[in-house]
Protein backbone atom coordinates (compact mmCIF):
# COMPACT_ATOMS: atom_id res chain seq x y z
CA UNK A 1 0.00 0.00 0.00
CA UNK A 2 2.73 2.43 1.02
CA UNK A 3 3.56 4.94 -1.69
CA UNK A 4 0.59 3.97 -3.86
CA UNK A 5 -1.58 7.00 -4.62
CA UNK A 6 -5.27 6.24 -5.05
CA UNK A 7 -7.28 8.94 -6.78
CA UNK A 8 -11.03 8.68 -7.12
CA UNK A 9 -14.36 10.24 -6.23
CA UNK A 10 -15.26 9.66 -2.61
CA UNK A 11 -17.09 11.05 0.41
CA UNK A 12 -15.16 12.89 3.11
CA UNK A 13 -16.06 10.19 5.64
CA UNK A 14 -14.69 7.50 3.33
CA UNK A 15 -11.51 9.49 2.66
CA UNK A 16 -10.87 9.76 6.37
CA UNK A 17 -11.39 6.02 6.92
CA UNK A 18 -9.06 5.10 4.04
CA UNK A 19 -6.47 7.55 5.33
CA UNK A 20 -6.59 5.87 8.75
CA UNK A 21 -5.88 2.49 7.14
CA UNK A 22 -3.00 3.86 5.06
CA UNK A 23 -1.57 5.67 8.08
CA UNK A 24 -1.47 2.36 9.99
CA UNK A 25 -3.89 3.26 12.80
CA UNK A 26 -4.14 0.31 15.21
CA UNK A 27 -7.76 0.66 16.23
CA UNK A 28 -11.10 2.34 15.72
CA UNK A 29 -14.05 2.17 18.12
CA UNK A 30 -17.29 3.82 17.09
CA UNK A 31 -21.05 3.96 17.31
CA UNK A 32 -23.34 4.75 14.38
CA UNK A 33 -24.69 8.29 14.05
CA UNK A 34 -25.58 10.39 11.01
CA UNK A 35 -23.80 12.09 9.25
CA UNK A 36 -20.59 10.12 9.87
CA UNK A 37 -21.54 6.41 9.89
CA UNK A 38 -19.58 5.80 6.67
CA UNK A 39 -16.37 5.95 8.71
CA UNK A 40 -17.37 2.87 10.76
CA UNK A 41 -18.89 1.24 7.67
CA UNK A 42 -15.82 1.77 5.48
CA UNK A 43 -13.45 0.50 8.16
CA UNK A 44 -15.70 -2.53 8.79
CA UNK A 45 -15.77 -3.33 5.05
CA UNK A 46 -12.02 -2.91 4.48
CA UNK A 47 -11.02 -4.20 7.93
CA UNK A 48 -7.28 -4.63 7.54
CA UNK A 49 -5.78 -7.44 9.61
CA UNK A 50 -3.55 -5.06 11.51
CA UNK A 51 -6.45 -2.90 12.70
CA UNK A 52 -8.95 -3.57 15.47
CA UNK A 53 -12.35 -2.23 14.37
CA UNK A 54 -15.15 -2.54 16.91
CA UNK A 55 -18.70 -1.23 16.96
CA UNK A 56 -19.13 -0.15 20.56
CA UNK A 57 -22.33 -0.33 22.65
CA UNK A 58 -22.45 3.48 22.89
CA UNK A 59 -20.32 6.56 22.38
CA UNK A 60 -19.48 6.31 26.08
CA UNK A 61 -18.14 2.80 25.51
CA UNK A 62 -16.32 3.89 22.34
CA UNK A 63 -14.40 6.78 23.91
CA UNK A 64 -13.30 4.65 26.86
CA UNK A 65 -12.15 1.92 24.47
CA UNK A 66 -10.06 4.60 22.77
CA UNK A 67 -8.78 5.55 26.25
CA UNK A 68 -7.78 1.92 26.87
CA UNK A 69 -6.12 1.57 23.48
CA UNK A 70 -4.14 4.79 23.97
CA UNK A 71 -3.23 3.80 27.54
CA UNK A 72 -1.54 0.62 26.32
CA UNK A 73 0.41 2.55 23.68
CA UNK A 74 -1.68 2.01 20.55
CA UNK A 75 -2.76 4.44 17.84
CA UNK A 76 -6.53 4.80 18.24
CA UNK A 77 -9.40 6.98 17.08
CA UNK A 78 -13.15 7.33 17.13
CA UNK A 79 -15.70 9.48 15.33
CA UNK A 80 -19.16 10.80 16.05
CA UNK A 81 -21.50 13.75 15.63
CA UNK A 82 -23.07 16.22 18.10
CA UNK A 83 -25.23 14.03 20.36
CA UNK A 84 -22.61 11.26 20.45
CA UNK A 85 -19.72 13.68 20.78
CA UNK A 86 -21.44 15.15 23.85
CA UNK A 87 -21.51 11.68 25.42
CA UNK A 88 -17.75 11.39 24.90
CA UNK A 89 -16.84 14.50 26.91
CA UNK A 90 -16.04 12.59 30.12
CA UNK A 91 -13.61 10.29 28.34
CA UNK A 92 -11.96 13.19 26.52
CA UNK A 93 -11.41 15.00 29.83
CA UNK A 94 -9.91 11.83 31.35
CA UNK A 95 -7.55 11.47 28.39
CA UNK A 96 -6.35 15.05 28.87
CA UNK A 97 -5.86 14.39 32.59
CA UNK A 98 -4.02 11.12 32.02
CA UNK A 99 -1.94 12.49 29.12
CA UNK A 100 -3.18 10.14 26.42
CA UNK A 101 -2.88 10.68 22.67
CA UNK A 102 -5.89 9.91 20.46
CA UNK A 103 -7.92 11.45 17.66
CA UNK A 104 -11.65 12.15 17.83
CA UNK A 105 -13.56 13.14 14.71
CA UNK A 106 -16.72 15.25 15.06
CA UNK A 107 -18.76 15.55 11.86
CA UNK A 108 -21.07 18.31 13.08
CA UNK A 109 -24.85 18.33 12.70
CA UNK A 110 -27.31 20.89 13.98
CA UNK A 111 -28.24 21.04 17.65
CA UNK A 112 -28.88 21.34 20.54
CA UNK A 113 -30.60 18.10 21.41
CA UNK A 114 -31.40 15.67 18.65
CA UNK A 115 -31.45 18.74 16.39
CA UNK A 116 -31.03 17.96 12.75
CA UNK A 117 -28.83 15.66 10.68
CA UNK A 118 -28.04 18.55 8.34
CA UNK A 119 -24.63 20.32 8.44
CA UNK A 120 -23.79 22.80 11.18
CA UNK A 121 -20.84 24.42 12.91
CA UNK A 122 -22.63 24.89 16.22
CA UNK A 123 -20.25 22.64 18.22
CA UNK A 124 -17.47 25.25 17.98
CA UNK A 125 -17.76 26.33 21.62
CA UNK A 126 -17.97 22.75 22.86
CA UNK A 127 -14.93 21.52 20.96
CA UNK A 128 -12.70 24.60 21.00
CA UNK A 129 -13.52 25.94 24.47
CA UNK A 130 -13.95 22.68 26.38
CA UNK A 131 -16.98 20.48 26.76
CA UNK A 132 -15.54 18.20 29.39
CA UNK A 133 -14.55 19.19 32.91
CA UNK A 134 -11.25 20.68 34.02
CA UNK A 135 -8.35 22.74 32.70
CA UNK A 136 -7.51 21.47 29.24
CA UNK A 137 -7.37 22.23 25.53
CA UNK A 138 -7.76 20.02 22.50
CA UNK A 139 -5.87 20.47 19.26
CA UNK A 140 -8.69 21.24 16.80
CA UNK A 141 -8.18 21.14 13.05
CA UNK A 142 -11.01 21.90 10.61
CA UNK A 143 -10.93 20.35 7.10
CA UNK A 144 -12.73 22.09 4.25
CA UNK A 145 -12.80 19.22 1.75
CA UNK A 146 -12.79 15.40 1.55
CA UNK A 147 -9.12 15.71 0.53
CA UNK A 148 -8.36 17.48 3.80
CA UNK A 149 -10.37 14.88 5.77
CA UNK A 150 -7.65 12.47 4.67
CA UNK A 151 -4.69 14.84 4.86
CA UNK A 152 -5.45 16.16 8.34
CA UNK A 153 -5.57 12.70 9.98
CA UNK A 154 -1.75 12.34 10.13
CA UNK A 155 -1.51 15.96 11.28
CA UNK A 156 -3.90 15.27 14.18
CA UNK A 157 -2.14 12.06 15.27
CA UNK A 158 1.28 13.67 15.02
CA UNK A 159 0.12 16.48 17.28
CA UNK A 160 -1.61 14.05 19.73
CA UNK A 161 1.52 11.95 20.22
CA UNK A 162 3.86 14.94 20.32
CA UNK A 163 1.89 16.52 23.17
CA UNK A 164 0.26 13.37 24.67
CA UNK A 165 -3.17 15.00 24.43
CA UNK A 166 -6.28 14.27 22.35
CA UNK A 167 -6.76 16.03 19.02
CA UNK A 168 -10.05 16.66 17.21
CA UNK A 169 -10.81 16.74 13.51
CA UNK A 170 -13.80 19.08 13.40
CA UNK A 171 -15.72 18.64 10.19
CA UNK A 172 -19.36 19.22 9.38
CA UNK A 173 -21.99 17.18 7.59
CA UNK A 174 -21.16 18.90 4.30
CA UNK A 175 -17.54 17.72 4.38
CA UNK A 176 -18.44 14.24 5.63
CA UNK A 177 -21.11 13.62 3.01
CA UNK A 178 -19.92 15.48 -0.10
CA UNK A 179 -18.12 13.54 -2.83
CA UNK A 180 -15.04 14.99 -4.46
CA UNK A 181 -11.93 13.81 -6.16
CA UNK A 182 -9.47 12.69 -3.48
CA UNK A 183 -5.84 11.68 -3.96
CA UNK A 184 -4.94 9.41 -1.09
CA UNK A 185 -1.25 9.85 -0.55
CA UNK A 186 -0.90 8.99 3.12
CA UNK A 187 2.35 7.50 4.38
CA UNK A 188 2.46 5.05 7.24
CA UNK A 189 3.24 6.74 10.55
CA UNK A 190 6.72 6.58 12.03
CA UNK A 191 7.57 5.32 15.49
CA UNK A 192 5.83 7.14 18.33
CA UNK A 193 7.35 7.29 21.79
CA UNK A 194 5.17 5.04 23.96
CA UNK A 195 7.66 4.30 26.75
CA UNK A 196 5.10 5.79 29.17
CA UNK A 197 2.36 3.31 28.19
CA UNK A 198 0.88 0.66 30.49
CA UNK A 199 1.48 -2.08 27.94
CA UNK A 200 2.51 -4.86 30.30
CA UNK A 201 6.09 -5.01 29.09
CA UNK A 202 7.98 -4.68 32.35
CA UNK A 203 10.80 -6.84 30.98
CA UNK A 204 11.69 -3.91 28.69
CA UNK A 205 11.87 -1.27 31.43
CA UNK A 206 12.81 -0.79 35.05
CA UNK A 207 9.60 0.67 36.50
CA UNK A 208 5.90 -0.01 36.29
CA UNK A 209 3.77 2.34 34.22
CA UNK A 210 0.57 3.79 35.61
CA UNK A 211 -2.00 5.70 33.57
CA UNK A 212 -4.04 7.90 35.90
CA UNK A 213 -5.61 11.35 36.09
CA UNK A 214 -6.07 11.28 39.88
CA UNK A 215 -4.03 13.81 41.85
CA UNK A 216 -5.21 13.98 45.45
CA UNK A 217 -2.48 16.39 46.53
CA UNK A 218 -3.46 19.94 45.43
CA UNK A 219 0.18 20.96 44.90
CA UNK A 220 0.71 17.92 42.67
CA UNK A 221 -2.57 18.62 40.82
CA UNK A 222 -1.53 22.21 40.18
CA UNK A 223 1.95 21.16 39.09
CA UNK A 224 0.77 18.67 36.42
CA UNK A 225 -1.80 21.19 35.18
CA UNK A 226 0.81 23.94 34.89
CA UNK A 227 3.08 21.51 33.03
CA UNK A 228 0.23 20.67 30.65
CA UNK A 229 -0.31 24.36 29.98
CA UNK A 230 3.40 24.78 29.25
CA UNK A 231 2.84 22.26 26.44
CA UNK A 232 -0.21 24.24 25.32
CA UNK A 233 1.85 27.45 25.26
CA UNK A 234 4.32 25.71 22.97
CA UNK A 235 1.48 24.60 20.72
CA UNK A 236 0.02 28.11 20.62
CA UNK A 237 3.42 29.40 19.55
CA UNK A 238 4.15 26.78 16.90
CA UNK A 239 1.09 24.95 15.68
CA UNK A 240 -1.53 27.49 14.59
CA UNK A 241 -2.37 27.20 10.89
CA UNK A 242 -4.38 29.37 8.58
CA UNK A 243 -4.67 30.46 4.97
CA UNK A 244 -5.71 33.66 3.25
CA UNK A 245 -7.30 34.65 -0.06
CA UNK A 246 -7.27 38.12 -1.58
CA UNK A 247 -6.54 39.87 1.71
CA UNK A 248 -4.15 42.45 0.22
CA UNK A 249 -6.02 45.77 0.07
CA UNK A 250 -9.23 44.03 1.15
CA UNK A 251 -11.83 46.43 2.40
CA UNK A 252 -13.90 43.71 4.01
CA UNK A 253 -12.36 40.61 5.55
CA UNK A 254 -14.44 37.45 5.80
CA UNK A 255 -13.41 34.94 8.48
CA UNK A 256 -14.69 31.40 7.98
CA UNK A 257 -13.60 27.82 8.71
CA UNK A 258 -14.37 24.37 7.29
CA UNK A 259 -16.94 24.06 4.51
CA UNK A 260 -18.00 27.68 4.94
CA UNK A 261 -14.51 28.90 4.05
CA UNK A 262 -15.05 27.58 0.52
CA UNK A 263 -18.39 29.34 0.18
CA UNK A 264 -16.78 32.52 1.50
CA UNK A 265 -13.90 32.23 -0.97
CA UNK A 266 -16.37 32.05 -3.85
CA UNK A 267 -18.09 35.11 -2.37
CA UNK A 268 -14.74 36.96 -2.56
CA UNK A 269 -14.47 36.08 -6.25
CA UNK A 270 -18.01 37.27 -7.02
CA UNK A 271 -17.40 40.46 -5.05
CA UNK A 272 -14.20 41.14 -7.03
CA UNK A 273 -16.16 40.79 -10.28
CA UNK A 274 -18.47 43.48 -8.93
CA UNK A 275 -15.57 45.74 -7.98
CA UNK A 276 -15.62 45.08 -4.23
CA UNK A 277 -12.44 44.29 -2.36
CA UNK A 278 -13.32 41.34 -0.13
CA UNK A 279 -10.73 38.94 1.30
CA UNK A 280 -10.89 35.70 3.28
CA UNK A 281 -9.07 34.55 6.38
CA UNK A 282 -9.52 30.82 7.04
CA UNK A 283 -8.38 29.41 10.39
CA UNK A 284 -7.26 25.81 9.69
CA UNK A 285 -6.59 25.14 13.36
CA UNK A 286 -9.33 26.42 15.67
CA UNK A 287 -7.19 25.66 18.69
CA UNK A 288 -4.58 27.00 18.71
CA UNK A 289 -6.42 29.91 17.08
CA UNK A 290 -4.23 31.72 14.51
CA UNK A 291 -4.67 35.13 16.16
CA UNK A 292 -1.45 36.71 14.96
CA UNK A 293 -2.06 35.67 11.35
CA UNK A 294 -5.59 37.08 11.58
CA UNK A 295 -4.32 40.47 12.78
CA UNK A 296 -1.91 40.52 9.87
CA UNK A 297 -4.62 39.56 7.37
CA UNK A 298 -6.89 42.29 8.71
CA UNK A 299 -4.33 45.08 8.22
CA UNK A 300 -6.21 46.86 5.44
CA UNK A 301 -9.75 45.86 6.42
CA UNK A 302 -12.40 48.32 7.57
CA UNK A 303 -15.01 45.60 8.17
CA UNK A 304 -14.67 42.04 9.46
CA UNK A 305 -17.47 39.52 8.96
CA UNK A 306 -17.35 36.18 10.73
CA UNK A 307 -19.32 33.75 8.58
CA UNK A 308 -20.43 30.63 10.42
CA UNK A 309 -23.12 27.94 10.39
CA UNK A 310 -24.23 28.86 13.91
CA UNK A 311 -25.53 31.86 15.84
CA UNK A 312 -22.02 33.28 16.28
CA UNK A 313 -19.40 31.28 18.15
CA UNK A 314 -16.01 31.65 16.46
CA UNK A 315 -16.74 35.38 16.41
CA UNK A 316 -15.61 35.49 20.07
CA UNK A 317 -12.11 34.33 19.08
CA UNK A 318 -12.07 36.72 16.13
CA UNK A 319 -12.96 39.66 18.40
CA UNK A 320 -10.40 38.55 20.99
CA UNK A 321 -7.70 38.27 18.31
CA UNK A 322 -8.48 41.79 17.09
CA UNK A 323 -8.95 43.28 20.56
CA UNK A 324 -5.80 45.36 20.23
CA UNK A 325 -7.12 46.93 17.00
CA UNK A 326 -10.01 49.34 16.31
CA UNK A 327 -11.67 46.56 14.31
CA UNK A 328 -12.70 44.58 17.39
CA UNK A 329 -15.72 46.82 17.94
CA UNK A 330 -17.07 46.26 14.45
CA UNK A 331 -16.76 42.51 13.87
CA UNK A 332 -20.07 41.25 12.54
CA UNK A 333 -21.58 37.79 12.30
CA UNK A 334 -23.33 36.38 9.30
CA UNK A 335 -24.62 32.86 9.00
CA UNK A 336 -27.38 30.32 9.19
CA UNK A 337 -28.13 27.62 11.70
CA UNK A 338 -30.45 24.66 11.91
CA UNK A 339 -28.93 22.86 8.92
CA UNK A 340 -29.39 25.60 6.32
CA UNK A 341 -26.19 26.11 4.35
CA UNK A 342 -24.89 29.37 2.89
CA UNK A 343 -24.69 30.60 -0.69
CA UNK A 344 -21.84 32.84 -1.94
CA UNK A 345 -24.28 35.42 -3.32
CA UNK A 346 -26.03 36.02 0.00
CA UNK A 347 -22.65 36.71 1.64
CA UNK A 348 -21.92 39.28 -1.10
CA UNK A 349 -25.33 40.85 -0.54
CA UNK A 350 -24.58 41.14 3.18
CA UNK A 351 -21.16 42.69 2.51
CA UNK A 352 -22.85 45.30 0.31
CA UNK A 353 -25.20 46.29 3.15
CA UNK A 354 -22.30 47.13 5.45
CA UNK A 355 -19.82 48.75 3.05
CA UNK B 1 19.50 -21.84 66.79
CA UNK B 2 17.56 -24.09 64.47
CA UNK B 3 17.23 -23.13 60.85
CA UNK B 4 13.94 -21.35 60.22
CA UNK B 5 11.70 -22.18 57.30
CA UNK B 6 9.62 -19.41 55.78
CA UNK B 7 6.02 -20.61 55.59
CA UNK B 8 4.40 -17.21 55.08
CA UNK B 9 5.71 -14.00 53.62
CA UNK B 10 4.44 -10.65 52.46
CA UNK B 11 3.32 -10.92 48.81
CA UNK B 12 6.23 -10.03 46.57
CA UNK B 13 4.18 -7.63 44.41
CA UNK B 14 2.70 -5.60 47.27
CA UNK B 15 4.38 -2.22 47.64
CA UNK B 16 5.46 -0.79 51.02
CA UNK B 17 2.83 1.94 50.83
CA UNK B 18 0.39 1.71 53.78
CA UNK B 19 -3.08 0.82 52.51
CA UNK B 20 -5.82 3.38 53.13
CA UNK B 21 -8.56 0.77 53.57
CA UNK B 22 -10.63 0.93 56.80
CA UNK B 23 -10.19 -1.67 59.55
CA UNK B 24 -12.20 -4.78 58.66
CA UNK B 25 -12.57 -3.82 54.98
CA UNK B 26 -12.22 -6.80 52.64
CA UNK B 27 -10.26 -4.90 49.96
CA UNK B 28 -6.88 -5.41 51.67
CA UNK B 29 -7.28 -9.21 51.72
CA UNK B 30 -8.52 -9.21 48.10
CA UNK B 31 -5.58 -7.00 47.03
CA UNK B 32 -3.26 -9.49 48.70
CA UNK B 33 -4.84 -12.48 46.93
CA UNK B 34 -4.54 -10.61 43.64
CA UNK B 35 -0.86 -9.76 44.20
CA UNK B 36 -0.09 -13.36 45.21
CA UNK B 37 -1.93 -14.91 42.27
CA UNK B 38 -0.21 -12.70 39.66
CA UNK B 39 3.19 -13.49 41.24
CA UNK B 40 2.44 -17.23 41.54
CA UNK B 41 1.54 -17.33 37.85
CA UNK B 42 4.73 -15.42 36.99
CA UNK B 43 2.72 -12.80 35.06
CA UNK B 44 3.87 -9.55 36.68
CA UNK B 45 5.73 -8.50 33.55
CA UNK B 46 2.84 -9.30 31.20
CA UNK B 47 -0.27 -8.16 33.04
CA UNK B 48 -2.31 -4.97 32.71
CA UNK B 49 -4.79 -4.15 35.48
CA UNK B 50 -7.67 -1.73 35.00
CA UNK B 51 -8.50 0.05 38.24
CA UNK B 52 -11.84 1.58 39.23
CA UNK B 53 -13.26 4.69 40.78
CA UNK B 54 -14.36 3.76 44.28
CA UNK B 55 -12.63 2.56 47.44
CA UNK B 56 -10.00 0.69 45.39
CA UNK B 57 -9.10 3.75 43.30
CA UNK B 58 -5.57 3.72 44.74
CA UNK B 59 -4.96 0.01 44.12
CA UNK B 60 -2.23 0.95 41.65
CA UNK B 61 -0.23 2.27 44.60
CA UNK B 62 -0.35 -1.12 46.31
CA UNK B 63 0.37 -3.72 43.63
CA UNK B 64 3.47 -3.38 41.48
CA UNK B 65 2.18 -4.01 37.96
CA UNK B 66 1.15 -1.83 35.01
CA UNK B 67 -2.20 -0.18 35.74
CA UNK B 68 -4.71 1.87 33.76
CA UNK B 69 -7.15 3.88 35.85
CA UNK B 70 -10.61 3.88 34.26
CA UNK B 71 -13.38 6.42 34.70
CA UNK B 72 -16.24 5.36 36.99
CA UNK B 73 -17.86 2.25 35.49
CA UNK B 74 -15.87 2.22 32.25
CA UNK B 75 -13.26 -0.40 33.16
CA UNK B 76 -14.76 -3.17 30.94
CA UNK B 77 -14.66 -0.82 27.90
CA UNK B 78 -11.07 0.17 28.69
CA UNK B 79 -10.13 -3.49 29.19
CA UNK B 80 -11.89 -4.47 25.94
CA UNK B 81 -9.49 -2.35 23.92
CA UNK B 82 -6.41 -3.44 25.87
CA UNK B 83 -7.29 -7.13 25.60
CA UNK B 84 -7.89 -6.89 21.84
CA UNK B 85 -4.73 -4.86 21.16
CA UNK B 86 -2.39 -6.64 23.61
CA UNK B 87 -3.49 -10.20 23.04
CA UNK B 88 -0.68 -11.90 24.94
CA UNK B 89 -1.22 -9.92 28.15
CA UNK B 90 -3.33 -10.87 31.13
CA UNK B 91 -6.02 -8.17 31.35
CA UNK B 92 -8.38 -7.76 34.30
CA UNK B 93 -10.66 -5.13 35.85
CA UNK B 94 -11.11 -4.54 39.58
CA UNK B 95 -14.49 -2.93 40.30
CA UNK B 96 -16.91 -2.24 43.12
CA UNK B 97 -20.66 -2.79 43.02
CA UNK B 98 -21.53 0.85 42.26
CA UNK B 99 -18.92 0.89 39.50
CA UNK B 100 -19.90 -2.44 37.90
CA UNK B 101 -23.62 -2.82 38.56
CA UNK B 102 -24.87 0.80 38.45
CA UNK B 103 -23.00 3.35 36.34
CA UNK B 104 -21.00 0.73 34.43
CA UNK B 105 -23.66 -1.91 33.80
CA UNK B 106 -23.80 -1.17 30.08
CA UNK B 107 -20.03 -1.57 29.61
CA UNK B 108 -20.02 -4.70 31.81
CA UNK B 109 -22.95 -6.40 30.07
CA UNK B 110 -21.66 -5.62 26.57
CA UNK B 111 -18.06 -6.64 27.29
CA UNK B 112 -19.39 -9.91 28.74
CA UNK B 113 -21.80 -10.35 25.82
CA UNK B 114 -18.93 -10.01 23.39
CA UNK B 115 -17.02 -12.52 25.52
CA UNK B 116 -14.05 -10.19 25.91
CA UNK B 117 -11.02 -12.06 27.19
CA UNK B 118 -10.81 -10.33 30.51
CA UNK B 119 -11.35 -11.19 34.17
CA UNK B 120 -13.77 -8.96 36.06
CA UNK B 121 -12.98 -8.85 39.79
CA UNK B 122 -16.20 -7.62 41.37
CA UNK B 123 -15.99 -6.47 45.00
CA UNK B 124 -19.51 -6.25 46.40
CA UNK B 125 -20.01 -4.53 49.75
CA UNK B 126 -23.68 -3.72 49.04
CA UNK B 127 -23.24 0.07 48.96
CA UNK B 128 -21.08 2.99 47.79
CA UNK B 129 -18.18 2.93 50.25
CA UNK B 130 -15.94 5.79 49.20
CA UNK B 131 -18.66 8.44 48.95
CA UNK B 132 -20.10 7.68 52.37
CA UNK B 133 -22.34 4.64 52.23
CA UNK B 134 -25.13 5.43 49.77
CA UNK B 135 -27.52 2.76 48.48
CA UNK B 136 -26.28 0.70 45.51
CA UNK B 137 -28.18 -1.62 43.13
CA UNK B 138 -26.82 -4.48 45.29
CA UNK B 139 -28.14 -3.13 48.63
CA UNK B 140 -30.38 -5.83 50.16
CA UNK B 141 -34.01 -5.20 51.10
CA UNK B 142 -34.34 -3.58 54.57
CA UNK B 143 -30.64 -2.60 54.75
CA UNK B 144 -30.26 1.00 55.93
CA UNK B 145 -27.96 3.40 54.10
CA UNK B 146 -27.67 7.20 54.09
CA UNK B 147 -29.88 7.37 50.98
CA UNK B 148 -32.42 4.80 52.23
CA UNK B 149 -32.33 5.65 55.96
CA UNK B 150 -35.44 3.61 56.72
CA UNK B 151 -34.08 0.60 54.89
CA UNK B 152 -34.30 -0.41 51.24
CA UNK B 153 -37.90 -0.83 50.22
CA UNK B 154 -38.63 -2.52 46.89
CA UNK B 155 -41.67 -0.34 46.19
CA UNK B 156 -39.62 2.85 46.53
CA UNK B 157 -36.06 1.89 45.67
CA UNK B 158 -36.50 -1.14 43.45
CA UNK B 159 -35.20 -4.63 43.94
CA UNK B 160 -31.58 -5.58 44.61
CA UNK B 161 -29.64 -6.66 41.55
CA UNK B 162 -27.78 -9.98 41.45
CA UNK B 163 -25.06 -8.82 39.06
CA UNK B 164 -23.18 -12.13 39.12
CA UNK B 165 -26.29 -14.07 38.05
CA UNK B 166 -26.99 -11.49 35.34
CA UNK B 167 -23.48 -11.77 33.91
CA UNK B 168 -23.46 -15.57 34.26
CA UNK B 169 -26.57 -15.73 32.04
CA UNK B 170 -24.62 -14.30 29.10
CA UNK B 171 -23.10 -16.72 26.55
CA UNK B 172 -19.82 -14.76 26.46
CA UNK B 173 -19.14 -15.53 30.11
CA UNK B 174 -17.15 -18.75 30.61
CA UNK B 175 -16.69 -18.64 34.37
CA UNK B 176 -18.64 -16.99 37.19
CA UNK B 177 -18.08 -17.55 40.88
CA UNK B 178 -18.95 -15.93 44.22
CA UNK B 179 -16.24 -15.86 46.87
CA UNK B 180 -15.44 -14.25 50.22
CA UNK B 181 -12.40 -13.62 52.40
CA UNK B 182 -13.94 -14.28 55.81
CA UNK B 183 -11.76 -17.25 56.79
CA UNK B 184 -8.41 -18.78 55.80
CA UNK B 185 -10.32 -21.55 53.99
CA UNK B 186 -12.36 -18.99 52.04
CA UNK B 187 -9.24 -17.05 51.16
CA UNK B 188 -7.50 -20.16 49.80
CA UNK B 189 -10.56 -21.09 47.75
CA UNK B 190 -10.92 -17.54 46.42
CA UNK B 191 -7.26 -17.58 45.35
CA UNK B 192 -7.81 -20.84 43.45
CA UNK B 193 -10.86 -19.34 41.72
CA UNK B 194 -8.94 -16.21 40.76
CA UNK B 195 -6.21 -18.37 39.25
CA UNK B 196 -8.84 -20.29 37.24
CA UNK B 197 -10.30 -17.00 36.00
CA UNK B 198 -6.87 -15.72 34.96
CA UNK B 199 -6.07 -19.00 33.17
CA UNK B 200 -9.34 -18.67 31.23
CA UNK B 201 -8.38 -15.14 30.24
CA UNK B 202 -4.91 -16.17 29.08
CA UNK B 203 -6.43 -19.05 27.08
CA UNK B 204 -8.93 -16.57 25.62
CA UNK B 205 -12.02 -18.58 26.59
CA UNK B 206 -14.24 -15.53 27.19
CA UNK B 207 -15.13 -13.35 30.13
CA UNK B 208 -14.54 -14.60 33.68
CA UNK B 209 -16.29 -12.97 36.62
CA UNK B 210 -15.28 -13.41 40.25
CA UNK B 211 -17.47 -11.72 42.83
CA UNK B 212 -16.08 -11.11 46.31
CA UNK B 213 -18.75 -10.60 48.96
CA UNK B 214 -17.06 -7.87 50.98
CA UNK B 215 -17.49 -6.28 54.39
CA UNK B 216 -17.72 -2.51 54.90
CA UNK B 217 -17.81 -2.01 58.70
CA UNK B 218 -17.45 1.79 58.39
CA UNK B 219 -20.55 2.33 56.27
CA UNK B 220 -22.48 -0.61 57.71
CA UNK B 221 -21.87 1.21 61.03
CA UNK B 222 -20.65 -1.98 62.70
CA UNK B 223 -17.48 -3.18 64.36
CA UNK B 224 -15.27 -5.32 62.10
CA UNK B 225 -16.32 -8.43 64.07
CA UNK B 226 -20.03 -7.61 63.77
CA UNK B 227 -19.53 -7.01 60.04
CA UNK B 228 -18.10 -10.51 59.67
CA UNK B 229 -21.12 -11.96 61.49
CA UNK B 230 -23.49 -9.89 59.34
CA UNK B 231 -21.80 -10.98 56.10
CA UNK B 232 -21.73 -14.63 57.24
CA UNK B 233 -25.51 -14.43 57.70
CA UNK B 234 -25.95 -12.89 54.23
CA UNK B 235 -23.96 -15.74 52.72
CA UNK B 236 -26.65 -18.17 53.89
CA UNK B 237 -28.84 -16.87 51.07
CA UNK B 238 -26.24 -15.60 48.57
CA UNK B 239 -24.21 -18.83 48.44
CA UNK B 240 -20.48 -18.83 47.84
CA UNK B 241 -19.19 -20.95 44.96
CA UNK B 242 -19.07 -21.34 41.23
CA UNK B 243 -22.35 -20.72 39.42
CA UNK B 244 -20.95 -21.16 35.89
Amino acid sequence: MSGEVVTRLMKGNEALALAAIAYGVDSYFGYPITPQSEILETLSAKHPETMTVLQAESEVGAIHMVYGAAACGKVAFTSSSGPGFSLMQGGISYMCGAGLPAVIVNVMRGGPGLGTIQPSQADYYQVVKGGGHGDYHLFVVAPSSPQEMADFLPLAFDWAFRYRNPAVILADGTIGQMMERVSLNILRHGTFDTTWAADGTLHKRSTYNRISSLRLDPADMEQVTVERFEKYALAEKNDARSEVFAVEDADTLLVAFGSVSRVARRACEIAAEEGLRVGLFRPITLWPFPAEALRKAATSARHVVCVELNMGQMIDDVRLSLSSTPLSESVLHYGHTGGITLSPSEIVTFVKTIS
Amino acid sequence: MTEETVVYHRPRLLTDKPMHYCPGCSHSAINKILADTIADMGREDSVIGVSPVGCAVLIYDYINIDWVEAAHGRAPAVATAISRLRRDRLVFTYQGDGDLSAIGISEAVHAATRGENITIIFVNNALYGMTGGQMAPTTPIDMKTVTCPKGRDAATHGHPLDMLALLASLPGVCFATRENVLSPTSVRRAARSLRTAFENTLERRGTSVIEFMAACPTNWKMSPIDAVVHLTNRLKTLKTGRIK
